[in-house]
């Protein structure tokens, strides 16, 4: 049953899993690259906490940047919010077109240092593919399944939630992905403002030029978003061989 | 009983249906036919309310169908369209469930309907009732969509092309199951289409429209031997009008005293078969056996010819 991509998906997350717990064993691997007497482990916490933390914030702000698109998704395709799709997009592309970093820039002074600001910026940057998205699933449902749909008696509602978001769900679900998988990566620039993220290994080793720290923490981000990208493109799958696309 | 009262539909300038009026009897089957824009979509679409009428009402059993909101009046509405449209994220069950799950049906009464449906409509309820749309056939699909049509046991059935998407072969097949099933149900159904041969098989009454308007409403017969305008009459098709006379009626109606020789044929058959079996043959007269096996006369070359024959 176990196929080698997958072989190698289970292999990078019992590796990831070792690294996080234990990562003293690797610490051979990773002096080759720093000079002598510098730590080649990140020494400053816990890496297995930092990554936790780091999840979190990704959880809370793609989870906010969800409820939020999709709402205006489903108001801006029912006929009585049509008029609000142009303001909706505009909105959104603002989010999207505004440097995550601006956002710390500006949300610092407002809110202080912290966690605040990083998820002030992911929401906003997570905005667009999750509304898009939504949109693009919502507006290209076939024409004979929503006529089915009004024709058997359900009202909106009932269309909305038994027929236009399960056949669109594949649709946003990919929406989801691109923005969980951009908010992992982005999220380690909310250590520059003293957010907890695995951001902080990376500066750390770039203020004290060692390579190992830059190294590791960039890996685990990358590992992460790999295994959970390609999680979330199986359940996509998954959705979509059911529903026919 | 549906009476549909100086119906109009406009669209900003363009009027797509003008000032219809039709009376179906109930337990008919009423078949309106037309070309691509003669507005009998619209006109179907708006005796359940998927359309609003500009001006006009429709009754449906003597009641204005605008007493109920539009989605409770499509519940008690069986709607069946070209390409199915079912839903391809429910299984087939729950296809054919989906108006007596809105309807609120308790669950054992949903089952029983469901298995009843699928049983009529030739499928093993077991194997397909938890099958997904797309693991169907393309016929399979269309008994679905109707079966989910008539869940409800509705009294009233509209049917938009149903059988469009389908082969000639399977088309045929589903045309003789939807007269049977009309027939266990007594159900009154309006069929729309752009077929003739279609509507002159499954018709009580036809409805030929043209630019929005109803030119002629009236039984396959009289349509056939008194076309209204030059239109129904290209409609028919001059060359095909013998044979759909024909085809209307049965071998019963046709037969002589007499015997005959050779292979003998159903008095149930049409008449369009009785001929084809005498050319093909190449006899004058074939026997006829009625329903319990016992011949019961001829039908003849020269009487089929005289029945074909347009009013002089």
């Amino acid at each position: 049953m176990l196929r080698l991509p997958n072989l190698i998906r289970l292999l990078a997350f019992a590796v990831l899993i070792a690294f996080l717990t234990q990562p003293q064993w690797f610490e051979p691997l990773l002096r080759p690259l720093v000079q002598q007497n510098a730590p080649a482990i990140y020494n400053q916490g816990s890496l297995l906490q930092l990554t936790l933390l780091h999840l979190r914030t990704v959880a809370i702000a793609t989870a906010g940047a969800t409820v939020v698109a999709l709402a205006l998704a489903i108001l801006v395709t029912r006929p009585s919010g049509a008029e609000f799709l142009p303001l909706s997009r505009s909105l959104v592309n603002i989010g999207q077109t505004f440097p995550p970093v601006a956002v710390l820039a500006l949300a610092v002074p407002i809110f202080g240092f912290g966690e605040k600001p990083t998820l002030i910026a992911l929401f906003l940057y997570g905005l667009l593919p999750i509304f898009e998205n939504a949109l693009t699933g919502l507006t290209t449902l076939p024409p004979a399944i929503m006529e089915a749909a009004r024709g058997t008696g359900m009202t909106g509602r009932q269309r909305l939630m038994k027929v236009e978001l399960p056949l669109a769900m594949p649709v946003i679900l990919a929406g989801i992905r691109l923005s969980v998988v951009i908010s992992l990566a982005t999220a380690t620039i909310g250590s520059t403002v003293a957010a907890r993220t695995l951001g902080e290994v990376i500066i750390a080793g770039l203020q004290s030029n060692n390579l190992a720290f830059v190294v590791q923490g960039g890996l685990i981000v990358a590992v992460l978003a790999v295994l959970i990208h390609d999680g979330l493109q199986a359940a996509e799958r998954r959705l979509g061989s059911r529903v026919g696309r | 009983m549906i009476e549909i009262e100086g119906i109009t539909k406009r669209y900003g300038e363009t009027t797509v249906v003008k000032d219809v009026s039709l009376t179906i009897a109930p337990r008919t089957v009423t078949v309106i036919v037309g070309t691509s824009g003669s507005g009998k979509t619209t006109l179907l679409r708006m005796i359940n309310r998927l359309v609003e009428p500009t001006s006009g009402t429709i009754r449906l059993d003597g009641e204005d169908n605008r007493t109920l909101p539009g989605f409770e009046l499509r519940r008690r509405i069986g709607y069946a369209i070209q390409g199915h449209g079912l839903f391809p994220h429910r299984t087939v069950a729950q296809n054919i469930a989906t108006v007596p799950t809105l309807l609120g049906w308790d669950r054992a009464r949903i089952d029983a309907k469901v298995a009843e449906l699928l049983t009529l409509f030739q499928l093993d309820p077991a194997a397909f009732g938890p099958r997904y749309p797309h693991e169907l056939s393309g016929g399979q699909q269309q008994r679905v969509g109707v079966a989910r049509a008539l869940a409800a046991e509705p009294k009233v059935l509209l049917m938009d092309e149903p059988f469009g998407a389908l082969d000639p072969i399977i088309r045929a097949k589903a045309q003789d199951d939807l007269l049977a099933i009309q027939k266990h149900f007594e159900t009154t159904i309006v069929l729309v289409t752009h077929d003739m041969e279609e509507a002159f098989h499954l018709a009580d009454r036809i409805a030929v429209m043209d630019k929005g308007e109803v030119v002629q409403y009236a039984t396959p017969a009289e349509m056939l031997v008194k076309p209204a305008t030059p239109f129904v009459e290209s409609l028919i098709g001059a060359g095909e009008r013998p044979f759909r006379l024909l085809a209307i009626e049965t071998v019963a109606d046709a037969v002589e005293p007499g015997a005959a020789e050779g292979e003998a044929i159903s008095s149930t058959a049409s008449q369009r078969e009785a001929l084809s079996a005498l050319l093909w043959s190449g006899r004058k007269a074939l026997p006829v056996i009625g329903p319990d096996g016992a011949v019961i006369g001829k039908v003849s070359l020269e009487g089929l010819a005289q029945r074909a024959a347009g009013p002089a």
